[in-house]
């Protein structure tokens, strides 16, 4: 529990992340660090978004799996690591 | 009864003639009964025409998703803080949660600290202006050909742009070999406008044909030309084609004018002329009857004509006033300055190194101490420093060089054109043993060349007067960035080697000089002396021994072939005209002469 506590924050320490989440198979936010319609609206659409990740990189070969997903913008990166049934999502701004 | 359904088109209003193609069998049965006229393609038919989608429409909408919070289970309420907090605690002491987020974690350090050691979208190369580098090879096409409306062909000798828009060419025609030019062979010149290549815009009629012919560069309608005879006249296109001014027979060159500049003053009516006569003039066109100046170009400085050198270019450089250079039939260039306060300092300097008459002498646009000379079989690059040799030269070439001239907007790049109807290209930043390009332009003889002031376009002359325009790629055209270092980093290293060479040979001139004069001067005087004596005793006896020789020899010959024995005086004499060498030796010279010793 200590150990998850530890990692968590020291994903939000490291430099340009603005936010972090934990989200579960069913888009339910159980851990957040922005606020609750931000977490949501992140939640339902990148829940989303890493499903059909997935079912394409399977669909292309079913051997393979999605690892991580990166979503850079202009503003910020989302990077979205998933799991069999949580994701982890983190906001960073690069270096500029 | 139903016409089967499918794709018929409206053609504009009821009673059209249906498209055959458009029906299946079973339609065109079904219709040849039915309306029979159909096929014969008449107004009145069946007013038969359906219009029928394929499908059933498929309506769209785009809408967002709003977002509710769901997936929660069914005993917890989303609105409750206290039942959501209770839940998510829940799921935080599942094992998998911890397990999961351990993982997840690592790999989202990595990325994270990946993002924040390097940007991957950092622009690298952005301080570099995008390089326009011509991969293309260097080329150029003929846009037009000009030819001699005349009968009788002349050569073509001068070109000349016309220096506002350059959209007009002044050829000067005439025949450069001594007392060949054919009976009637007419005197006229041309200005060619560069859109009609039928017809010549413009003819000039001098009574001698033009040698030179160059537009004025502050007045585009002022022409000066320079004839065979040796006479300077003057054109204004607005006048007519005939000669508005012309110098008098007296005062004027005694060979034809080989090289007419116009000169860069307030008035816009001085120029100057050289010719093979020796002598540099300059006239004041407003006065023709006689020069303003005169230069000879004795290089000994002693203002003989006798012993000055005949004139074949000239150059005139408008950022260098006071100095002109004139290029001579003997192969040396003398610089000359204009200001100079007595004759003889007009002189300054000389540049030998050619073999043969200098045709063409122009200074580098941009590095005006450099000037380019064209005559025997090379083209050679020198610089004002070194006197005593070319910097830069090519290799002999199969074909004499006949014109020579600069790129006005490359520094490095060169054309040249030869005996044998070739116009070379020459980029000596690209490469130095070679041209960059050799073209073809004529079977004949390239006499003359001249490129136009963008560096674009060239016109050459040649033998039978066809002057023929091209366009030289961009490549070729466009100044490349670095090039102006590179080609004045050139020229600066190879004057310093010349210089290097040139202290080396005067170190070894001083070296002999110093072993020489160690011997008694008078003694070398006088062993010289002896030797000439002794040495042309000894080339006379071995001259006479040999013609004996053959002349034993005929008889001997002579004695086999004929009985009748030849006489001997008579044999003699026949024989010593045969042996006459073109060593001055007169026939006169008989045995006799033998004991006296010429000196």
């Amino acid at each position: 529990m200590a150990e998850v506590e530890e990692t968590l924050k020291r994903i939000q320490s490291h430099k340009g992340v603005i936010g972090t989440m934990v989200v579960n198979a069913e888009g339910i936010p159980i851990r957040t660090t922005l606020d609750n319609s931000t977490t949501v609206q992140y939640a339902g659409l990148l829940h989303q978004l890493t499903v059909k990740a997935r079912s394409t990189v399977r669909d292309i070969d079913p051997q393979n799996d999605l690892t991580f997903l990166r979503i850079r913008s202009k503003k910020h990166e989302i990077m979205v690591a998933p799991d069999k049934e949580y994701l982890l999502i983190v906001i960073q701004n690069p270096c500029e | 009864l139903q016409a089967p359904a499918q794709l018929v088109e409206r053609k504009g209003g009821c009673g059209k003639f249906c498209q055959r193609g458009l029906h299946d069998r079973r339609t065109e049965s079904w219709l040849a009964e039915m309306a029979p006229c159909l096929h014969m393609g008449q107004a009145c038919s069946h007013p038969w025409l359906l219009v029928q989608a394929n499908t059933e429409r498929f309506e769209m909408e785009t809408r967002g998703i709003n977002h509710v919070e769901g997936g929660w289970p069914k005993d917890v309420n989303p609105l409750e803080l206290e039942q959501t907090i209770r839940f998510r605690k829940k799921v935080e002491k599942d094992e998998n949660y911890i397990n999961a987020i351990m993982q997840l974690g690592s790999i989202m350090e990595h990325c994270i600290k990946q993002n924040n050691a390097i940007d991957i979208y950092q622009e690298y190369f952005d301080d570099e202006d995008a390089v326009e580098v011509t991969e293309e090879a260097p080329s150029a096409k003929t846009i037009n050909v000009f030819r001699d409306p005349q009968e009788i062909k002349r050569s073509a000798t001068h070109l000349s742009w016309h220096p506002d828009g350059n959209r007009k060419l002044a050829v000067a025609y005439s025949c450069l070999n001594f007392q060949r030019a054919p009976e009637g062979m007419s005197h006229e010149s041309y200005i060619w406008d560069l859109e009609n290549p039928n017809k010549p815009e413009i003819v000039l009629k001098p009574s001698s044909p033009l040698v030179t012919l160059e537009y004025n560069p502050k007045d585009s309608h002022v022409l000066l030309g320079g004839c065979y005879n040796g006479q300077l006249a003057c054109w204004d296109t607005r006048k007519g084609s005939l000669v508005a001014e012309l110098s008098t027979i007296e005062f004027s060159h005694r060979d034809p004018v080989y090289g007419s500049i116009w000169l860069q003053s307030k008035t816009g009516t001085e120029c100057f002329s050289a010719s093979t006569d020796g002598q540099v003039m300059w006239w004041d066109i407003r006065k023709m009857s006689e020069p303003t100046e005169v230069v000879i170009l004795d290089i000994s400085r002693k203002e003989q004509l006798e012993s000055a050198l005949g004139a074949i270019s000239l150059e005139f450089e408008s950022t260098l006033p006071t100095k002109f250079m004139v290029g001579t039939e003997q192969g040396i260039v003398i610089s000359c300055n204009r200001k100079a306060k007595t004759p003889a300092e007009k002189i300054v300097c000389t540049f030998s190194g050619h073999h043969g008459p200098i045709y063409a002498l122009q200074r580098n646009p941009f590095f005006p101490k450099n000037f380019l000379t064209v005559g025997d079989w090379t083209a050679r690059i020198w610089s004002e420093d070194s006197r005593e040799s070319s910097i830069m030269w090519t290799k002999y070439h199969m074909a004499y060089l006949t014109d020579g001239a600069w790129s006005p907007v490359r520094p490095a790049v060169f054309f040249t054109t030869k005996m044998d109807g070739t116009l070379d290209i020459w980029d000596f930043v690209f490469k130095q043993c070679d041209p960059a390009l050799s073209l073809k332009v004529c079977d004949e003889a390239l006499f003359c060349l001249r490129v136009q002031d963008n560096g674009c376009f060239i016109a050459c002359g040649s033998q039978l007067g066809t002057t023929t325009l091209l366009e030289v790629s961009n490549g070729l055209c466009t100044l490349q960035r670095n090039e102006k270092n590179a080609a004045s980093s050139i020229f600066e290293r190879e004057t310093r080697r010349e210089k290097i060479l040139e202290a080396r040979h005067r170190e070894m001139r001083l070296k002999e000089k110093g072993k020489a004069e160690g011997k008694d001067d008078d003694q070398r005087e006088e062993e010289t002396a002896l030797n000439l004596e002794q040495l042309v005793a000894k080339a006379e006896e071995e001259f006479f021994d040999f013609i004996f020789a053959e002349l034993k020899k005929k008889e001997a010959e002579a004695m086999k072939k004929k009985p009748k024995p030849v006489g001997p005086r008579v044999g003699k004499h026949q024989a010593l005209e045969a042996d006459e060498e073109a060593e001055g030796e007169d026939q006169g010279e008989e045995e006799g002469d033998r004991a006296e010793t010429p000196i």
